[in-house]
C-alpha cells in the first residue's frame, strides 16, 4: 500500500498524522480512523508504524514489485530504549532483530541555553559550540591561507 | 475560498529563521541559541521535526568522522578523499571547514544518548571505513530534534515554506519568508534579520525506475522536495555544480545501502556469469578520464560507470556476493539491520521475494538521478568560506552566508561540499548558525524590513491552485481530467518524463547532448507555464504544488548547469555525449549560475577550483 491501517484497530488519534514525513496518514471523514491517502509517496519509512499506539498500521511491499506473503514488523519501546523487528518472509521464514535506541533518558538533553555563555572572543573565534574540548583534541585545525592554491594539481 | 475565506495572515519575527528542520537545520537552531542566548530562534518545518528530512528512519552508519582524537583521520585527508571521489572539483575550504568541526558534533551525538558502536577493547567507535562509524541510530533524527527544541524559540512544524522574502530598500538582502499551514491553511509571514536555509535536495526530478505504487520508494526521500535550491535560486543566489547530479548503485528495487556490505561486510560485486567485470572497463575509463582512473579509491561515478557498461553488454544482472559473509552469524545480523535502522523498504522486498542473502546473491542497479549536495555529490548554493584560511574569490562576508545578505545555508543547501551526510550537514548547520549570530549581532538597528505588497503578492499566487481547483471542478463531471486545471501528479509525472528522456536518465542511460537539452529546456518551458493552472483539491495538494514548483525550478537550473559544462566530468553519473571526454583544459572550474526571475533568464559563469597543498 505501503503503509494500511487495521479498521479494527484503530481508533483514530492521529499520531501518525502528525508524525508522517510526507503528509499522507490523514483522517477518513467517514470512518474517523487513519489512512494513507497517496500511498505512491510513501518512503516505508515506518515513522507511523512505529508511532501507532495501536499497532494498527502495518505495511505492505510496493505493488509493483513486492509480491504477497510477507510481513516486517516493529515494536519500538521508548522505555526500554529498544526496538525489536520481525520478519516474514513470503515462504514462511521468519527471522527476529533487537537493537538498542537511546542510552540516556528521553529529554535528558542539556539544552544549548544552560551552559556558560561564551564570550565575545569566542563569539569572534572559528570555535563552534564546546570546542575545542568536545572534539577530545587540544585546539582547533586550521588551514594557512598559502596552503589554498588555484588551478590543476 | 476567495471571498468568504477565513485565512488568517499570521506574522512571526524572529531574529534567526532556519528553513527545514533536518540535520542540518537542527544543528542550526542548537548552535544559534548557544551562540545567541537572547535571540529569538524559530525553526519552520513542513513535517514534524521529530520525523523529518532524510534522517527521518534513521541511520545505521555516521559517514563523516574524522577520529582526531585517536590520529584516525585529519581534516585535509577528508578533503583529498571528497577531491578525489569528485574528480577533482570540490569547495576544499568548506570541505576543510567541516571536517576540522564534525568530530564534536559527534561526541555531542554520543552525550545525547545516540548508541554509536565501540570496540570492546580499544574503546574506540567501530569502524565500517575509513570515514564511517557503526551506529544504532533507529532514534538519531527524534535525538537531535530533542536538542534543537530545547534550543528553539518556538518550532513550527507543517508549514511549507514556498518563497523568501527580501527587504523592501535593499534588494540585495533577505528579510524573511512566506509559506502556509498544511494543516489549517493559515498563510504565514516570517520576518527574520538572518536566514539559514536548510531544507531537502531533490528526489523525483527524473522519472524513478518504479513508477507505480512504488514510485516513493526512490533512493532520496520523496519529501526532498528542492526547496534547498529553490528558494535561493527565485531570491536570486548564485548557484553551483547544478549539473552534478548523483546515480547510486543501490540493491534492486529497495535501494537499501551497499557501504557496510563493501566496506564491512566485505562483500564483493560480479556479472550474472561469476565475473568480476570492473577491470574490464578500465580501458574505457582512461579514454573518458585520463589519470583519474587510477585514483584510489576509485571514484563512485567510475565504478557506476563500469556497472552500466557491463549490463549494457547483457551481462547483467550484476549481484553483489554476500553468500560467503552471510555464514558468519555475526555479519549476517549487521547486514539485516543495516536495512532495518536506515531503508527498511529493502527488507520489505527482500522478504516478499524471498531473498535471503546467506542463500542468494541479491541484484543490484543503478538508481535515477538525484540533486543534492550532502552525499556523494556537491550541487547547491555559492557560499561564501571560513574566515580565517579562505581564498579572497570565495570570501564576501559571512561563513556560509550565500551571495544575498542575510541568507545562510547548510546540508544539501550548500554546493561544493560532497561527503557531509548526516553528521556534516548538522556541522555545517552549527557553522552557518554562529556565522549568522555574529551577522544579527552586527546589524544593529540597521533591520531589514518586509514589503506588504510582496507577501500579499506572494499570498494570492500560493493559495492560487486551491481557487483554480474550485472553478475548474465545476466544469466536469468528475475523474482527474480537466481543460482548466493540472493535478500536481501530472505536472510531476510530466517533469521526471522531459528530464529522463533529455537531461540524462535512466532511459536515455544517463545520456544527453546539446540538442536534446536544448529542447528539454523548450519542455520545461511549457512546463513551467502550465504551472500557473495547477489546481490543488486540498491543502495536502497545495503542499504537492509548490513541491512541484520548487523541483521545476531547480530542474530548469540543472538543465542550465548541464548544457554550460561542455564536457563529461562524472561519467557513471551523466554523459554529455557531444563533449565525451573530461577537459582539465577548459573545465577544471565551479559552474555558476544565477536565475532574473523577471526575465526568467540564467546567467552561467565560470569559478576557480583552489586546492589544498601540502
Amino acid at each position: 500500500m505501503p503503509t494500511f491501517v487495521y479498521m479494527a484497530s484503530c481508533d483514530g488519534c492521529g499520531h501518525c498524522v502528525d508524525i508522517c514525513p510526507s503528509d499522507i496518514m490523514h483522517i477518513d471523514t467517514t470512518y474517523r480512523r487513519a489512512v494513507n491517502i497517496e500511498p505512491n509517496m510513501c518512503w516505508e519509512c515506518y515513522s507511523c508504524v512505529k508511532a501507532c499506539p495501536q499497532n494498527a498500521i502495518d505495511v505492505r511491499g510496493y505493488a509493483d514489485f513486492a509480491p504477497l506473503g510477507h510481513s516486517v514488523r516493529v515494536l519500538r519501546e521508548e522505555a526500554k530504549g529498544t526496538i525489536s523487528w520481525r520478519l516474514k518472509f513470503r515462504d514462511g521464514r521468519e527471522k527476529n532483530f533487537v537493537s538498542p535506541i537511546r542510552t540516556t533518558p528521553w529529554g535528558s538533553i542539556k539544552s544549548a541555553s544552560d551552559y556558560d555563555v561564551p564570550s565575545r572572543d569566542a563569539l569572534m573565534s572559528q570555535e563552534l559550540a564546546h570546542e575545542p574540548q568536545a572534539l577530545n583534541i587540544e585546539r582547533l585545525p586550521a588551514l594557512k591561507r598559502s596552503q589554498l592554491v588555484q588551478g590543476l594539481l | 475560498m476567495g471571498l468568504f475565506s477565513r485565512r488568517k495572515t499570521i506574522f512571526v519575527d524572529s531574529d534567526i529563521l532556519v528553513i527545514g528542520g533536518g540535520m542540518a537545520g537542527c544543528g542550526a537552531t542548537y548552535e544559534s541559541r548557544y551562540w545567541g542566548r537572547d535571540l529569538k530562534i524559530v525553526c519552520v518545518e513542513k513535517a514534524n521535526i521529530e520525523r523529518s528530512g532524510a534522517v527521518a528512519q534513521g541511520l545505521y552508519a555516521i559517514n563523516c568522522y574524522m577520529g582526531m582524537q585517536w590520529d584516525e583521520n585529519q581534516p585535509e585527508d577528508h578533503v583529498r578523499y571528497a577531491r578525489n571521489d569528485l574528480m577533482g572539483l570540490v569547495r576544499e575550504d568548506l570541505g576543510y571547514d567541516i571536517a576540522r568541526h564534525v568530530d564534536s558534533s559527534v561526541h555531542k551525538f554520543e552525550e545525547w544518548g545516540l548508541p554509536i558502536m565501540k570496540d570492546p577493547e580499544t574503546g574506540r567507535y567501530v569502524r565500517e571505513g575509513k570515514w564511517q562509524i557503526m551506529i544504532h541510530g533507529e532514534s538519531y533524527k527524534p535525538i537531535v530534534a530533542e536538542a534543537a527544541r530545547k534550543a528553539a524559540t518556538e518550532v513550527y512544524n507543517r508549514i511549507m515554506i514556498t518563497h523568501l522574502l527580501m527587504d523592501k530598500t535593499k534588494p540585495n538582502r533577505v528579510a524573511g519568508a512566506v509559506g502556509f499551514n498544511v494543516r489549517d491553511g493559515n498563510f504565514y509571514v516570517f520576518r527574520a534579520k538572518a536566514v539559514i536555509v536548510c531544507a531537502g535536495g531533490a528526489s523525483h526530478i527524473f522519472k524513478p525506475r518504479a513508477v507505480g505504487e512504488g514510485m516513493g520508494r526512490t533512493w532520496y526521500a520523496p519529501w526532498s522536495s528542492a526547496s534547498a535550491y529553490a528558494l535561493p535560486i527565485l531570491a536570486g543566489a548564485k548557484m553551483t555544480q547544478m549539473e552534478n547530479r548523483i546515480v547510486l548503485t543501490r540493491f534492486k528495487d529497495g535501494y537499501g545501502p551497499v557501504g557496510a556490505y563493501f566496506l564491512h561486510l566485505k562483500t564483493y560485486t560480479q556479472n550474472a556469469y561469476g565475473e568480476d567485470y570492473e577491470p574490464k572497463w578500465y580501458d574505457s575509463l582512461k579514454e573518458i578520464v585520463g589519470d583519474y582512473v587510477d585514483h584510489h579509491p576509485v571514484p563512485t561515478c567510475l565504478r557506476n560507470h563500469a556497472l552500466l557498461e557491463e549490463v549494457k553488454a547483457g551481462r547483467g544482472p550484476i549481484r553483489m556476493v554476500t553468500k560467503e559473509a552471510f555464514q558468519d552469524p555475526h555479519k549476517e545480523t549487521v547486514g539485516w539491520e543495516n536495512f532495518l535502522g536506515m531503508t527498511i523498504g529493502q527488507a520489505v522486498v527482500w522478504a516478499s521475494q524471498n531473498i535471503d542473502p546467506k542463500e542468494t546473491n541479491p541484484e543490484l542497479t543503478t538508481s535515477e538521478p538525484y540533486v543534492m549536495g550532502s552525499h556523494a555529490t556537491c550541487s547547491g548554493a555559492w557560499a561564501s568560506g571560513p574566515e580565517d584560511y579562505a581564498p579572497d574569490e570565495y570570501q564576501w562576508g559571512y561563513n556560509r552566508m550565500m551571495t544575498i545578505d542575510g541568507l545562510f545555508g547548510a546540508g544539501d543547501t550548500i554546493g561544493g561540499t560532497a561527503h557531509k551526510f548526516s553528521s556534516g550537514s548538522f556541522t555545517e548547520g552549527r557553522i552557518a548558525a554562529k556565522a549568522a549570530v555574529k551577522y544579527v549581532t552586527d546589524l544593529g538597528s540597521e533591520q531589514p524590513e518586509v514589503s506588504e505588497a510582496e507577501y500579499e503578492g506572494l499570498k494570492k499566487v500560493i493559495f492560487q491552485p486551491l481557487d483554480t481547483y474550485a472553478v475548474g471542478r465545476n466544469e466536469i463531471v468528475g475523474g482527474t481530467v480537466s481543460p482548466s486545471y493540472l493535478l500536481p501528479i501530472h505536472g510531476l509525472q510530466r517533469l521526471e518524463k522531459i528530464m529522463d528522456e533529455y537531461v540524462g536518465g535512466i532511459s536515455a542511460h544517463y545520456t544527453t547532448n546539446q540538442p536534446l537539452l536544448d529542447r528539454g529546456l523548450e519542455l520545461l518551458t511549457m512546463l513551467k507555464e502550465d504551472l500557473a493552472f495547477l489546481g490543488a483539491e486540498d491543502l495536502h495538494q497545495l503542499q504537492r504544488a509548490w513541491e512541484l514548483q520548487h523541483r521545476v525550478l531547480a530542474s530548469e537550473c540543472v538543465t542550465h548547469h548541464t548544457m554550460y559544462r561542455k564536457e563529461t566530468r562524472w561519467p557513471g553519473y551523466y554523459y554529455r555525449a557531444d563533449h565525451p571526454r573530461l577537459d582539465d583544459t577548459d573545465w577544471h572550474c565551479f559552474t555558476l549560475s544565477r536565475y532574473d526571475k523577471e526575465s526568467g533568464s540564467w546567467d552561467m559563469e565560470k569559478a576557480p577550483v583552489y586546492h589544498i597543498v601540502d
